[in-house]
């Protein structure tokens, strides 16, 4: 069993950037990101896997980071909203909720941005319904989803994704 | 254990075993290694063979969950709310459990205790959930209602029906998700089915004996009498979709939640 907080180490490749870190086992990977990263676009809404402004590609599935141990990321590939911008240059997604006001308060973009960037990796052209079923686990509550949603429609379209 | 529902001193991560993961078919069994993911089996043409499976996988929780939570995983835990264990009830489920030393296999009516509560011993681990293949002209459908993606089902309704080209079915398992302890058996709907037509009076007979059969609490996700409604209207549905598959044609089926287009 281990003594109260024994540290561990752990390698985690970041937006490209391999981290070597020693960590508390209990450190969540969303802290993790936040606290020793000092990456702190990935937010934390509810810290229960509710609402999704954790979400994260891990391996480039999206994950609620809220709900991964750091430690259970060792040797995973990490992509955060930070790591979407090119040379300065937004990403088609993030162009896209910005075009079509796909945010009022912006708490829960990035999480709803990276689930964005994982639907349109796994279909290129989602239908409406996979759309909404793309981003039903990110809670939003000032723009009602409407503008969210047709900022992806938008770059679904354009097909300039990725 | 955000809930604080357990406080374990240690934690081992499953997830670095390998060959721990998988789904393969061999004459007509379905292997699922238990740390396969809901998103896997969503997307598997294999499981899709049996399309309630599809139904459950699809549906559970949102995609973030799916992409991290496991079939074996949601087994072991013995969830009220799970959806793997009315939907697997329904079928010919065996759970490959090994141990320190020896291994076992467990019929899932079996391996389910209580809320929470399996047959596992202690150190001991679900290696595989295997599910054989249903008996011809016979086809299942889950259904399941929540409020919105992320949360657990309010009411859910899992069914397999072996209907014959006559048009009479021959056999029925109605398993409810949500609405007890651990997943019900409804026994009673199943024998109101078995021997008749599909016709609208059998259909309504089975969904009210569902509905007393239910057993449920009110808490956040509805009274007791509005989770009683749903079983009724679960059920009738449930078995109007395996009906259709059960003759091969191709419905979709699985959670609902309002504001789903």
């Amino acid at each position: 069993m281990l003594e109260g907080f024994d540290r561990v180490p752990v390698q985690v490749r970041v937006n490209g950037t391999l981290y070597e870190r020693t960590i508390e086992p209990r450190v969540l990977l969303v802290d993790f990101i936040r606290e020793d990263l000092d990456l702190t676009g990935t937010h934390i809404g509810c810290d229960t896997t509710y609402c999704g402004a954790c979400t994260v590609l891990m391996n480039g599935a999206n994950v609620k980071s809220c709900t991964v141990f750091a430690v259970q990321a060792h040797g995973s590939e990490i992509t955060t909203i930070e790591g979407l911008a090119n040379d300065g240059k937004l990403h088609p997604v993030q162009e896209a909720f910005a075009a079509n006001h796909g945010l009022q308060c912006g708490y829960c973009t990035p999480g709803l941005i990276m689930s964005t960037v994982y639907l349109l990796s796994k279909k290129q052209k989602p239908t409406d319904q996979e759309i909404r079923k793309g981003i039903a686990g990110n809670t939003c509550r000032c723009t009602g989803y409407q503008n969210v949603f047709k900022a992806i429609r938008a770059v679904a379209a354009a097909d300039v994704n990725g | 254990m955000k809930l604080r529902l357990s406080s374990p001193s240690a934690l081992v991560d499953l997830n670095f075993i390998p060959d721990s993961s998988y789904i393969r078919r061999s004459n007509g069994t379905l292997h699922f290694g238990a740390m396969t993911r809901h998103a896997d089996i969503e997307n598997s043409e294999i499981a899709s063979r049996l399309p309630i499976l599809h139904d459950c996988a699809a549906g559970i929780a949102d995609s973030q969950v799916r992409n991290r939570g496991t079939i074996g995983g949601s087994v072991a835990e013995a969830d009220p709310s799970g959806d793997w264990g009315p939907v697997l009830l329904t079928l010919d489920t065996e759970v490959h459990v090994i141990g320190p030393g020896s291994s076992r296999t467990i019929g899932l009516a079996e391996f389910f205790l209580d809320a929470y509560t399996t047959a596992l011993a202690p150190g001991e681990l679900v290696k595989e959930i295997s599910v054989n293949a249903p008996p011809k002209n016979t086809a299942g459908a889950y259904v399941a209602f929540k409020r919105c993606a992320p949360v657990y089902a309010s009411a859910s309704a899992a069914v397999s029906l072996t209907v014959e080209d006559g048009g009479a079915c021959t056999a029925a398992r109605i398993l409810l998700g949500c609405v007890g302890l651990t997943a019900i058996r409804a026994s009673d709907a199943e024998a109101a089915l078995i021997g008749k037509q599909l016709t609208t009076k059998t259909i309504e007979t089975a969904a009210e004996a569902a509905m007393a059969a239910a057993d449920p609490q009110s808490d956040m996700r509805g009274s007791a009498e509005y989770k009683r409604a749903l079983v009724r209207v679960l059920v009738k549905r449930a078995i109007h979709i395996a009906a259709r598959r059960a003759r091969g044609e191709h419905v979709e089926a699985g959670h609902e939640y309002v504001g789903r287009i």
